[in-house]
């Protein structure tokens, strides 16, 4: 494996989709990095249906969603490296890789994507307190254990936090014949998409209970129940309401992180925020060579959007390892303003060229607002506005600015929610 | 009777119930059994406490306690060359950080010597903040303690007891010990769910339960309740990390809360201390946590809370009076009865056992050494610690090597295997996580447990449903789905 131009590490929908638009950009070598034994991802075990409306105009399971990009990207100059896991990316961009099949390997290549995704907020990440039984599962492993293992993870079960994988556990631990006795959100406002209260939780009856957290874990061996109380504005449990819920298992729906530890050694520069690599509008990060898409870069809502975002990175990637992407002639900060918690990209980079390309801003807001105007301002002037009816910190919004309009522009461009 | 071998049970498989059945397996005619409850070895207060080897600096001097811990603290470089466990003689430092506690540097550094550790020294405040930058800027100066280190407890405990284990000493788990049979004021043998054990001798190392075992042959003239301590264990990448162990100066209340690396890198800050009725209660409390971060703030301002990847608790055996003590008895013979063992007891363990063996043969039991004990155990080689070279090697003996389970601490198949199949076999997800680390890392099992219950179901022929998360009942799974 020599001349690689193109190592992605993660076979995922990112990864999958970066490395089909790298493909169509010319790239002449990808290696694809896969630490499980077949691609595909989390959308593996995501058996359920809603994937792929706004990508493919159609509503697709998990499988069915990557089983798209795996079909086209057959007889393409691509090699997966399945079970098989990057341990390292050193400073001089070499990856090192270990698998049983090929051993230990370091492997170099013109440009690098990041497309490891994330991982599950856990019960010790938020400090729940109590005794520490078995039966506490975060919401993303119970779902692989029951969808891709056959295994049941409990009967009665508790579930905290009301993102999209919490509230489709509810659903598949219903039809699985589990008991769900609650959904339980520490905030005012739905974690995850409204379509999902709607088809996991009202259509089967499980309670969700706004404002709430779970207070205390009990049970010495297994799971015996959980203690639920009320929280007041600041988010704290309001003694006197806990509740105790019986029950044999608790899932955590509590939030992603991106898994972004093998950067460790490349030192690139990390947002606070989103905790992933800052990135420019080519998804290229402070590092010139190194790409990152998907939800490494930030936790996405749907995954169309991730496969839109790892294209721009694959492209990119390619264009970067065949000589084609110039440096940029100045650089400018995305910032938030009013309601906005997040934008990525974080910077727009702009060389001397009169391009014409249009520039999508991912954001969410912080919090849930409706009529409100999306507005996008550079050095007092509007660059962009549109109205929505409704916003929600669960929900990516975007919006699309034109190069051509940051011309003269030395700024940070603000984007917000008014 | 005389060629006739002793039969010795060792009733606990805690660091002190380890080291004691290491300690009699290098010598001839003893037949020994370590007895636990548990599923595993260490499963108690060895696994959850501060993971500290002490010199014995600040125990009440001219005790037993302060006698064996001072004494352990030299056994421990050699011993853990030849059990290949990691220790780190990283040191202690005790900031004051107010005048008052500044005041009482003096009375420690005495304490010390009376304990016979001499190499207790001064250090300014401008040498506390160079080798500790992320201290309290308070600080006015402190004491080094050179020889205070850091262990993995729960591979040390194993490795004593693997050891012991090569060298002939067998290891029942699961095993409770529900009566003691005494005859013509003489051990007889011991009841247990798994049937009846004679003995010659029994040794009483069950820690927080040592008050119930010695009530069955009426020894217990004292009682014991466990002290819960609560800790938070950091991730490696958080920003605000310290070099040694920083200890805080103890008030008359409390002998307060620290902060210290662990053997892997992680930063580790605790514990509280918690008189409980409930002996088996290992919950975590909000108050507990938030006392926690409140008290190592006062030393390390910065310390991020936030980046914590695990809450515990663990209950030390809490003795009343508070005093470790070592008998045998003249009017029951065979009766080995140890009390008070705090969470000293890690480091005392290593001389403790040489104490319980002079004390049974200052009783009468006669021993040879054995011309073919072995002192060494080999740990499984890690691929996280492995050089490329090496990593190549492993791969290329056992292809397992190459299959990752445990991203967040490189833990490979291969390892796990071997866990299971080592001379005392991991049989639970706890076991595999206190031996390899897999599990332990940021992710908390999210991403490995799936994977470590089916390889724990193929190894040990059993279903996944009945693959325990540690003691029986606390199964991972509920059956198959639909």
């Amino acid at each position: 494996m020599e001349n690689i131009d193109i190592i992605i590490i993660g076979g995922g929908p990112s990864g999958l989709a970066a490395a089909k638009a790298a493909i169509s950009e010319g790239a002449n070598s990808i290696v694809v990095v896969e630490r499980d034994n077949s691609l595909g991802g989390i959308l593996q075990q995501c058996i359920h249906p809603g994937f792929g409306l706004s990508y493919f105009k159609k509503e697709l399971t998990g499988p069915e969603y990557y089983g798209k990009f795996t079909e086209q990207l057959k007889g393409e100059p691509i090699k997966f490296l399945l079970n098989s896991m990057v341990l390292n990316i050193s400073d001089d961009n070499k990856v090192s890789i270990v698998s049983s099949e090929h051993g230990f390997l370091e492997l170099k290549a013109k440009s690098i994507v990041l497309a490891m995704g994330c991982r599950e907020r856990t019960r010790s990440n938020i400090r729940i307190p109590g005794s520490r039984p078995s039966g506490i599962y975060t919401a993303g492993t119970a779902q692989r254990l029951v969808n891709r293992q056959n295994l049941m993870v409990g009967k009665n079960v508790v579930i905290l936090g009301s993102g999209d994988i919490g509230m489709i556990m509810a659903r598949r631990m219903t039809l699985e014949g589990a008991n769900v006795v609650a959904v339980v959100e520490l905030m005012d406002y739905l974690a995850g998409l409204n379509r999902n209260k709607v088809q996991c939780l009202d259509d089967f009856n499980i309670p969700l209970y706004l404002s709430h957290t779970v207070t205390k874990v009990i049970g010495k061996d297994r799971v015996e129940g959980v203690y639920v109380a009320k929280v007041d504005k600041n988010k704290v449990p309001i003694k006197g309401t806990e509740k105790l819920y019986t029950c044999d298992t608790l899932l955590l729906s509590v939030g992603l992180i991106p898994e972004i530890e093998l950067i460790n050694n490349i030192n690139l520069e990390v947002s606070k925020i989103t905790k992933g690599p800052v990135v420019n509008q080519y998804m290229q990060t402070s590092k010139n060579n190194v790409f990152a898409c998907g939800n490494v870069v930030h936790v996405n809502d749907l995954v169309d959007n991730v496969s839109i975002e790892s294209e721009i990175a694959g492209k990119n990637a390619a264009k970067y390892a065949l000589g084609k992407l110039e440096d940029p002639a100045k650089e400018l900060k995305v910032t938030t303003g009013e309601n906005v918690r997040y934008v990525c990209p974080q910077k727009i980079n702009l060389d001397n060229n009169n391009n014409e390309e249009d520039i999508k801003l991912f954001f969410r807001v912080l919090l849930p607002m409706s009529n409100v105007t999306l507005r996008v301002s550079v050095e007092n002037k509007i660059i962009f506005e549109k109205k929505a009816l409704h916003v929600g910190p669960g929900e990516m919004e975007f919006v699309t600015i034109k190069e051509k309009d940051l011309k003269d522009v030395t700024s940070p461009i603000i984007i917000e929610v008014i | 009777m005389k060629n006739k071998s002793k039969k010795i049970v060792i009733i606990g498989a805690g660091v002190v119930g380890c080291a004691i059945a290491r300690e009699l397996s290098k010598y001839k005619g003893l037949d020994i059994v370590v007895l636990d409850k548990r599923e595993d070895v260490g499963g108690d207060a060895s696994k959850s406490n501060s993971a500290i080897i002490h010199t014995g600096y600040d125990a009440v001097p001219n005790t037993l306690e302060s006698q064996l811990v001072v004494a352990s603290n030299p056994m421990f470089p050699k011993l853990v060359k030849q059990l290949d466990v990691e220790f780190k003689l990283i040191g202690a430092i005790l900031p004051a950080i107010n005048d008052e506690q500044y005041e009482q540097l003096g009375k420690i550094k005495e304490k010390a010597f009376k304990n016979r550790v001499y190499d207790v020294e001064y250090v300014t405040k401008e040498e506390i903040i160079k080798m500790e930058p992320n201290i309290n800027k308070d600080v006015k100066g402190g004491l080094i303690i050179p020889r205070e280190g850091i262990i993995d407890p729960f591979t040390f405990t194993v490795a004593l007891a693997e050891s012991s284990a090569s060298n002939g000493v067998v290891y029942k788990l699961n095993t409770e010990v529900l009566g003691i049979n005494v005859e013509n004021n003489k051990i007889k043998s011991l009841e247990t769910n798994n049937g009846n054990i004679e003995a010659d001798y029994i040794i009483n190392s069950s820690g927080v339960y040592c008050d119930e075992i010695a009530d069955m042959v009426g020894k217990s003239n004292y009682t014991v309740n466990a002290r819960r301590g609560e800790f938070f264990i950091l991730d490696k990448n958080t920003e605000c990390k310290v070099n040694s162990i920083i200890l805080p100066i103890p008030t008359k209340i409390t002998k307060g809360k620290l902060m210290t690396p662990t053997i892997h890198g992680n930063m580790l800050i605790g514990p509280t201390a918690e008189d409980l009725d409930d002996k088996e209660d290992k919950s975590t409390t909000l108050e507990g946590l938030n006392s926690v971060i409140e008290d190592v703030k006062k030393l390390v301002p910065n310390v991020n809370p936030n980046d914590t990847i695990k809450q515990y608790a663990g209950n030390r055996a809490a003795k009343t009076p508070a005093v470790l003590e070592i008998d045998m008895y003249d009017d029951l013979e065979g009766f080995v009865n140890l009390s008070g063992v705090r969470s000293t007891g890690l480091t005392a363990s290593l001389a403790i056992s040489k104490y319980v063996l002079d004390l049974m043969v200052s009783n009468g039991l006669e021993v040879k050494f054995k011309e073919n004990f072995t002192n060494e155990r080999v740990a499984i080689k890690l691929i996280r610690e492995a050089n490329n070279e090496e990593k190549t090697e492993l791969i290329k003996k056992d292809p397992r090597y190459g299959n990752i389970i445990c991203r967040c601490e490189t833990v490979s198949e291969a390892e796990i295997v071997q866990a299971i199949n080592s001379k005392i076999p991991a049989t639970s997800v706890d076991a595999i996580k206190r031996r390899l680390k897999a599990g332990f890392g940021r992710c908390q099992g999210g991403f490995c447990s799936p994977k470590i219950i089916e390889i724990l179901a193929r190894e040990l022929n059993k279903e996944a449903k009945e693959i325990n998360k540690n003691v029986k009942n606390s199964n991972m799974l509920m059956g198959k789905a639909k």
